[in-house]
């Protein structure tokens, strides 16, 4: 439990990911099995674990502590598992009681141990365990139990460290994934080179799918427009649709996330085997709907039937990677484009279409589709070579995506944060906001937050500002004087309410410092609300 | 018959310039300038400019002349530990504390009864000062900084030993160290080089004066080296140690990548440490812990404590409920500072 606990130390820390990736190599390099294998799955939420309430928790340390003093302490640190980890008293063992183990206990006993355990033994396991650990290892104990790591590791940050562990491309980690099962000891062994690569035929995997890298209007005018295929890029999530002719069905977001439970209208849909790669998206008759109606059906491990008939999910399809067991993805773009087409053809397919590939005579002409991009609610344009394969990651060259023209506005820097790493000593996170008419007078309200779009130079200019013009302090946070008006680009706005301003925007990125401007002619929150519906 | 705790309590008060020892007519650390004053360290919560007469050790009186210079006091009247000093109807002699160098415990003696004002002080083995001394008393005045069973300091061998595993992980960085420049800085040097570490440390200038006088007072720091001096590459994998505030400070844009590191009692707590911004965190304190301050008040067998500056409310709550007398008492002009 010991690594165990100072990994999950370190990373709360470590805001970098850079930092975080060595923190998660070394755990794996310098730990057995399967005590990996279950922070492994602890971290990126494939751990099944017989938890524990808060509740208990609380009843076990109320055995131990004076209700005042744990009252005040838990009002002190804020968090339950930490109270609790700190407060602990050791070395009271109740007379009578068994002595405590001298083995110290590994991550993989504690979990295999309440596996086996009924629910009424485990109050006494977390005491015994409790008594046995120090205080990081009681936190990481308590956060594993009661179910809330929170360290800020993403399964794909994860899936990342594994790569670089083992020496293998982060496609290949993602192409087993979802074959194995904790405690990966088959995994592990392939990535230190002691046995053959898991194998995963017969399950429905991820394939790590293609990406584009953005192109600009200058760096088009160097390529050919002949070799290059048009497609719309579709305001939804990307998808991979797996189906297996034994009835398996999955479907995975673009970073390998099993989002299937949260669809089971598209699974219900995917009566063929093979693996489809498209855009998810919420149909209003034959329209696609703005994002924000797919939203609330994101991040679900249930979804309601009102839900479901309100906003119905659908698939537009951009290419194919599998037809049954045949490989596609060696083929040229053109001849998957082919096979997706006759595939298509063969039956009608409920809540999947086919995303249209667009006809042009140049650049130009595509410029102009471009230009009615926003009004017809997509996003942009995809551009690929006609002769590209599907390759996993973001390689430079086939493939591009040519977004639509960035909304702007003109805001008022409000607030600045500092920033983690490099930019630890500079106020990097800027909070900016629009006039708004409230009891008679102009006042600023937040509308955004950005902390990038602008140069080493202007950021240290900025850095300055904000210093001199400090007129609160809150932590790491500034208030400025209204004195600096900054453009925000940003692709799309949208009610919520996380706000004071009821709005949110989407992708907002510092375009411009307007010196120049006065800060009483920045823009007002109507202006930004009416960006809603261009 | 009057209680013996209500006893002493007629001849040392509360005042509003901190606690009054009337029957001796001096003050120990006063929060303003007095006339009179015994000083129990060098920390500028305790040890405030401007006083007519100061007593103190002489380690103290040197720490507080090398900070304010003409400003620590008209006259500095060292006293050496453990010797007594006759000051009006009082005895007065000073008590090793083991917070910093120079801390002492104040022990007042009068008619008949023993006072003794911890001022800050910790338990632990400290490398860089004299380790406290528990004297028995009637009335036991007692810091509670870290006045809450949450707060259990770690051995500091342990929190050292996370530094230099940091240090190894991540080489291409420069671990940057927030010490307060009197006590702290040099307890993580002395402690670094008790853990075999005998590669130059740097220091910002805020810490240079101290670190001197530490080592001209019979402490051996080894190799320390001006940050000032250095190149940005050749800091990387380095250890430097500078005031708290410089990792957020423009000063720091002259480290490579720098990894801040805290070290104080409070990092025990995740989210005062991030907070902080630190990406190491060390519990590494110049204060009795809560198992300090609770062994400690039981084991002068006072029959009254009080309390003072921190939880006040808590340690006299674990008092009340161990059957001792316990009450806070409210000092003013204290704050929260590098503990």
């Amino acid at each position: 439990m010991k690594g165990f606990a100072e990994l999950l130390d370190g990373l709360a820390f470590q805001p970098a990911r850079n930092g975080k990736l060595r923190l998660l190599e070394d755990y794996f390099a310098a730990t057995p099995d399967p005590d990996r294998g279950y922070a492994l799955a602890a971290l990126t939420g494939n751990l099944s674990l017989r938890t524990a309430k808060p509740k208990l928790i609380r009843a076990l340390v109320d055995e131990r502590v004076d209700p005042v003093l744990f009252g005040w302490s838990y009002d002190f640190v804020g968090d339950l598992a930490e109270t609790v980890a700190l407060i602990w008293p050791v070395g009271e063992t109740p007379a009578g009681a068994v002595p405590a183990a001298a083995a110290p206990t590994t991550l993989g006993t504690v979990v295999e141990t309440l596996n086996d355990a009924g629910r009424s033994e485990v109050p006494g396991l977390t005491r015994r365990w409790l008594d046995q650990m120090d205080a990081t290892q009681r936190w990481a104990l308590l956060k594993l139990i009661t179910g809330g790591l929170r360290v800020g590791v993403s399964a794909g940050l994860a899936k990342t460290a594994l790569a670089t562990f083992g020496g293998v491309k982060a496609a290949e980690i993602e192409e087993v994934w979802h074959g194995i099962s904790p405690p990966y000891g088959a995994l592990f062994s392939w990535l230190e080179g002691h046995g053959a690569r898991p194998d995963v035929s017969g399950t429905a995997v991820f394939r790590s799918p293609m990406l584009a890298n953005p192109v600009t209007d200058a760096e088009l005018a160097t390529l050919d427009a002949g070799n290059y295929r048009a497609e719309w890029k579709w305001d939804g999530i990307r998808v991979q649709l797996v189906a297996l002719a034994d009835g398996q069905r999955r479907v995975f977001s673009r970073s390998g996330d099993d989002i299937s439970p949260a669809f089971p209208d598209i699974v219900e849909a995917m009566t063929f085997s093979g693996v489809l790669d498209g855009e998810l998206v919420v149909m209003d008759d034959d329209q696609i709907a703005p994002f924000d109606r797919l939203q609330p059906r994101l991040g679900r491990r249930q979804v309601s039937p009102a839900m479901l008939r309100d906003r119905p999910a659908h698939v537009r399809l951009y290419d194919i990677l599998f037809d049954g067991e045949e490989d596609l993805r060696p083929l040229p773009f053109d001849a998957r484009r082919a096979r997706l087409e006759a595939w298509f053809a063969r039956a009608a397919r409920p809540r999947l279409d086919l995303s249209p590939l667009i006809g042009f005579t140049g650049w130009e002409a595509l410029a102009d589709l471009r230009g009615q991009a926003r009004q017809a609610g997509i996003e942009g344009l995809m551009l690929k070579r006609a002769d590209s394969a599907y390759v996993s990651g973001r390689p430079k060259g086939p493939w591009f995506k040519w977004k639509r023209d960035p909304l702007l506005i003109d805001a008022v820097l409000m607030y600045a944060q500092r920033g983690h790493g490099k930019r630890s000593s500079f106020y990097s996170d800027y909070t900016f906001g629009c006039w708004r008419r409230d009891r008679g007078d102009d006042v600023l309200v937040p509308v955004g937050k950005a902390y990038f779009g602008f140069t080493d130079d202007e950021l240290a200019t900025l850095d300055r500002w904000v210093r001199n013009n400090t007129i609160n302090r809150f932590g790491p946070v500034r208030e400025v004087t209204p004195g600096v008006v900054l453009e925000v680009a940003f692709d799309s706005v949208h009610e919520s309410t996380r706000h004071k301003s009821g709005l949110a925007m989407r992708f907002p990125r510092i375009s411009r410092i307007r010196w120049d401007k006065p800060v009483d002619e920045a823009d007002r929150v109507e202006t930004l609300a009416q960006l809603m519906r261009v | 018959m009057t209680s013996v705790p209500a006893t002493v309590a007629s001849w040392l008060k509360v005042t509003e310039s901190g606690l009054y020892c009337a029957a001796g007519d001096f003050y120990i650390d006063p929060s303003r300038a007095v006339p009179r004053a015994v000083v129990t360290h060098g920390h500028g919560d305790h040890a405030r400019p401007g006083h007519q007469a100061v007593l103190a050790t002489a380690e103290t009186c040197a720490i507080m002349t090398a900070r304010m210079g003409t400003g620590a006091g008209d006259s500095m009247q060292p006293l050496a530990l453990g010797e007594t000093l006759r000051i009006g109807n009082v005895s007065l002699r000073l008590a090793p504390a083991g917070h910093v160098l120079g801390s002492a415990q104040v022990v007042i003696e009068h008619g008949g009864h023993r006072a003794v004002i911890s001022g800050d002080y910790k338990r632990r083995a400290d490398p860089t000062c004299t380790p406290f001394e528990l004297v028995q008393c009637d009335v036991f005045i007692t810091e509670a900084t870290f006045g809450l069973p949450v707060f259990r300091h770690p051995p500091a061998a342990l929190e050292i030993e996370r530094l230099l595993a940091s240090v190894e992980r991540f080489p291409e960085r420069c671990h940057l160290v927030g010490t307060y420049a009197l006590g702290k800085a040099q307890r993580v040097v002395a402690l670094l080089r008790a853990a075999g570490y005998d590669e130059p440390l740097y220091i910002h200038g805020a810490l240079a004066k101290l670190c001197a006088l530490y080592e001209r007072l019979g402490v051996a720091l080894g190799p320390l080296l001006p940050v000032a001096d250095m190149t940005k590459e050749a800091l990387a994998g380095r250890i430097v140690l500078a005031p708290p505030s410089a990792a957020n400070d423009r000063w720091a844009r002259r480290l490579p990548e720098p990894l801040p590191v805290g070290a104080s009692g409070w990092m025990g707590v995740r989210a005062r440490a991030r907070q902080r911004g630190v990406e190491l965190a060390l519990v590494l304190s110049d204060h009795a812990d809560w198992d300090e301050l609770t062994q400690t008040i039981s084991e002068v067998e006072a029959a009254e404590v009080w309390v003072t500056h921190g939880r006040e409310d808590a340690l006299v709550h674990f008092a009340t409920g161990a059957g001792l007398a316990a009450r806070a008492l409210s000092l003013a002009g204290r704050e929260e500072e590098g503990a």
